[in-house]
């Protein structure tokens, strides 16, 4: 590594040859505000357009202030982060950003999260001394998404996010100068756009401009219902990330707090997604061997690998950009739906209510979960599996709006029987998770020996790409993952262009998994927090009694009671799926 | 799926254009320019094959054509008329001019006639500064245009 001296501050130091101003100074301890800035980690992804021009630094012999962010370090350089020059060179910038945005900021559902609001606070701001024209832009319903644009600060976060890290491509800047607006194209809605609602632009977003539809004041009233039984599903991501919303460590595991918050909501009964994702690895973990022992007895018609279909955002995805293998991704449903279908189907019945007087709501980590559960093949007679989708950051709202303390709270248990879980469930909310659930089951179903060593860690880890084989008793099943759309696309090219041979794969839009989803709270591009929550995931695993999800009594109740075997009629029928073309196709005019 | 529909000969001369370009994403600009040149203008459906040829995003082409002001989603008149808005005609008043082609018209800026003959559109000095002000009908120039002569001038295409 080669080094450059540097003064920031009057403070020598030591920065690393190539270098921005910004990391340097932040590595030395050094604060500079930024705005537009946002890196993730790790994980390749780097927006600095150096367009908000709110990270300026005078630098020595330039004649203007220069962006932090995107200005790399020389020797010699002397930089003062915090001159009078650079002052007020920053507030004016924030001033002329407030000037042409709504001050709603009592009723915006990013305040207190915002990082305009926080900026300008934090620079002492309490006039806007500059009048002048408002963008007006329509607001724009997605099913998932909202977008508002007159909040839009053309940071162009979403776009980077859209476009770099998932390759989706729904999102550009249009127009220009005060007209400028990052939208999709032909500035048509969202829903008309090839947008997945992995919803990762709303987590990148620093202001109000894009968000998730709220539907806190629908379950509200479904609560207060008395016709209605309410019951509650919660996706394993989430317990790792709420105590983030009520001051807790990132990584904090929540579970018992989570589950006494949701009934002192009112919830009638208080189950888990995770029941769910044991029954998930029921059925897709038989599909995965079905296929496989087919495919290897020489039978031309099944095609490997078998991809993951728990993402939403991820079904979404191959749907729009890989319709020519639609036959290779698993049909069986994700765990939300699953759930949705046993509650309304078993459960419902079980209990002497009739599915249209049942209201399923789940606590999601994720925004794309609101479109998924409102897909027509997951209801019946127009009556949704599950009613109400939330994110963990809507949970927390309900919470509040509750006047729960939160942090006080005893340890509750899940109700049973769709409360109960494993510690392959836990696991679907981290990136590898899911095909390692699988793999603990298929592995002793296949073998038909018992796996003592249940951590598979070749699986683990947050490279965005990764390939590992998993050795079945002598029979080598070659495993991919990836996670980020970006990286999927990575890894499903390679499958199209026949470069790799993997039996099965699993994909996760969101990076780092469903820890990093876009419903979880606010990392504001500090991705250490996703993977704290990442760890957190596995010791709430290894803390599990029960760690396959085909050793779970309440599954194989549920088997022997109501489904029979996995993968037959009553499963196909309820908890397996098909997928549809959503590419768009150039056709010759008639 | 969701079918996006043009007619054979046109995508046939996109995908000539881009392969010309070598299908280079980094080539957007160009291969917008030439087909806009074959086309007149850059209909939504023409980004959409442009942005398929390329592998990139329609958004990211519509992003492109709406960001310079040479790019047109609106087809251009049978007879674009451009006012000339230089210093120097400005100063002799070309503003009146073009209020008054907006006003027989019936269009504003960047607009074409519903029947396709006129189109209005502004530049920034042909470089014929002493006739002052400036207006351009095709390729034939008006100068020391007065605000009565443009019925007379819009007469001529008419026919």
């Amino acid at each position: 590594m080669e080094y450059v001296n540097i003064i920031i501050d009057d403070k020598p130091i030591k920065a690393e040859k190539g270098q921005t101003i910004l990391k340097a100074a932040r590595q030395a301890g050094i604060g500079i505000p930024t705005l537009c800035y946002y890196e993730l980690n790790g994980q390749q992804l780097e927006n600095r357009p150096g367009g908000c021009r709110v990270c300026v630094v005078e630098v020595s012999g330039r004649k203007n202030l220069a962006p932090a962010c995107a200005t790399e370090v020389m020797e010699g350089m002397e930089i003062k982060t915090h001159s009078l020059r650079v002052v007020n060179a920053r507030r004016t910038v924030v001033e002329l950003l407030l000037s042409d945005h709504p001050a709603s900021c009592l009723i915006c559902s990013k305040s207190g999260n915002c990082e305009l609001q926080s900026l300008a606070q934090k620079l002492g701001i309490r006039d806007i001394p500059f009048k002048g024209e408002q963008s007006m832009y329509k607001k724009d319903f997605s099913p998932a998404i909202i977008r508002e644009m007159n909040k839009c600060i053309m940071c162009r976060r979403c776009e980077t996010v859209c476009n770099k890290l998932q390759t989706v491509g729904a999102l550009s800047a249009v127009n220009r100068g005060f007209m400028a607006v990052v939208a999709p194209a032909f500035e048509q809605d969202l829903a008309q756009s090839p947008c997945t609602m992995c919803g990762q632009c709303v987590q990148a977003c620093p202001v109000g401009a894009l968000s998730e539809v709220n539907q806190t004041r629908q379950v509200i009233q479904a609560i207060n219902n008395p016709a209605k039984k309410v019951v509650v599903q919660t996706a394993p991501a989430v317990r790792v990330a709420l105590g983030e919303e009520f001051g807790m460590e990132p990584g904090t595991i929540v579970t018992g707090k989570m589950a006494a918050a949701l009934r002192r909501i009112g919830f009638d009964y208080v189950f888990d997604t995770d029941f769910a994702a044991d029954l998930t690895i029921m059925e897709e973990g038989t599909e995965l061997l079905g296929r496989i022992s087919k495919f290897m007895a020489g039978d031309k018609s099944v095609r490997l690998p078998i991809l993951t279909s728990c993402c939403p955002g991820w079904v979404n995805f191959f749907e729009t950009n890989y319709s020519d293998m639609l036959d290779v991704p698993s049909t069986a449903k994700s765990p939300q739906q699953m759930f949705g279908a046993i509650a309304k189907n078993y459960w419902a019945e079980k209990i002497g209510v009739k599915r249209e007087d049942m209201i399923v709501v789940s606590i999601m980590p994720c925004v794309a979960k609101k479109f998924e559960c409102q897909r027509d093949e997951f209801k019946e007679n127009g009556n949704p599996d599950v009613d109400y989708s939330l994110t963990t950051r809507e949970l927390a709202e309900l919470i509040k709006q509750f006047n729960i303390d939160f942090n006080t709270l005893p340890d509750e248990d899940f109700d049973n029987p769709l409360g109960a879980s494993t510690g392959a469930a836990v696991i679907f909310g981290a990136t590898g998770g899911v095909i390692e659930a699988a793999t603990r089951t298929a592995y002793e179903i296949f073998t038909k020996k018992k796996l003592d060593k249940v951590d598979f860690n070749a699986l683990r880890g947050l490279d965005g790409v990764r390939s590992a084989t998993v050795d079945f008793d002598g029979t080598p099943i070659h495993i991919g993952i990836a996670h980020g759309l970006g990286n999927a696309r990575k890894l499903l090219d390679m499958v199209r262009n026949g470069e790799a041979n993997f039996h099965a794969i699993e994909v996760m839009a969101c990076p780092g998994g469903c820890v990093g989803g876009a419903g979880q709270p606010f990392h504001h591009g500090d991705f250490s927090k996703v993977e704290k929550r990442f760890e957190a995931i596995y010791r709430e695993d290894e803390g599990k009694p029960i760690r396959k999800s085909h050793e779970n009594p309440y599954i194989k109740q549920l088997y022997e009671e109501f489904l029979g075997e996995p993968c037959g009629e009553k499963s196909h029928h309820l908890l397996h799926t098909h997928y549809f073309d959503k590419s768009k196709q150039v056709e010759v005019e008639a | 799926m969701i079918k996006v529909k043009l007619a054979e000969d046109k995508i046939n001369k996109i995908k000539e254009i881009c392969t010309s370009f070598g299908n280079k994403a980094g080539e957007a600009i160009n291969v917008l320019h030439k087909v806009q040149g074959e086309f007149g203008y850059l209909p939504a459906e023409v980004q959409e094959v442009i942005a398929k040829e390329l592998n990139v995003s329609v958004a990211n082409i519509y992003g492109i054509v709406t960001f310079y002001s040479f790019f047109t989603m609106i087809p251009k008149g049978e007879h674009p008329i451009s006012i000339c808005m230089g210093t120097a005609c400005y100063v002799r008043g070309s503003e009146k001019i073009l209020d008054e082609f907006k006003r027989q018209l019936k269009i504003a800026i960047g607009e074409t006639t519903p029947d396709g003959k006129f189109s209005l559109n502004c530049l920034r000095c042909v470089g014929a500064c002493g006739l002052a002000p400036v207006v351009l009908i095709g390729d034939k120039v008006y100068g020391r245009v007065t605000t009565d002569k443009v019925q007379e001038i819009i007469g001529e295409y008419k026919a």
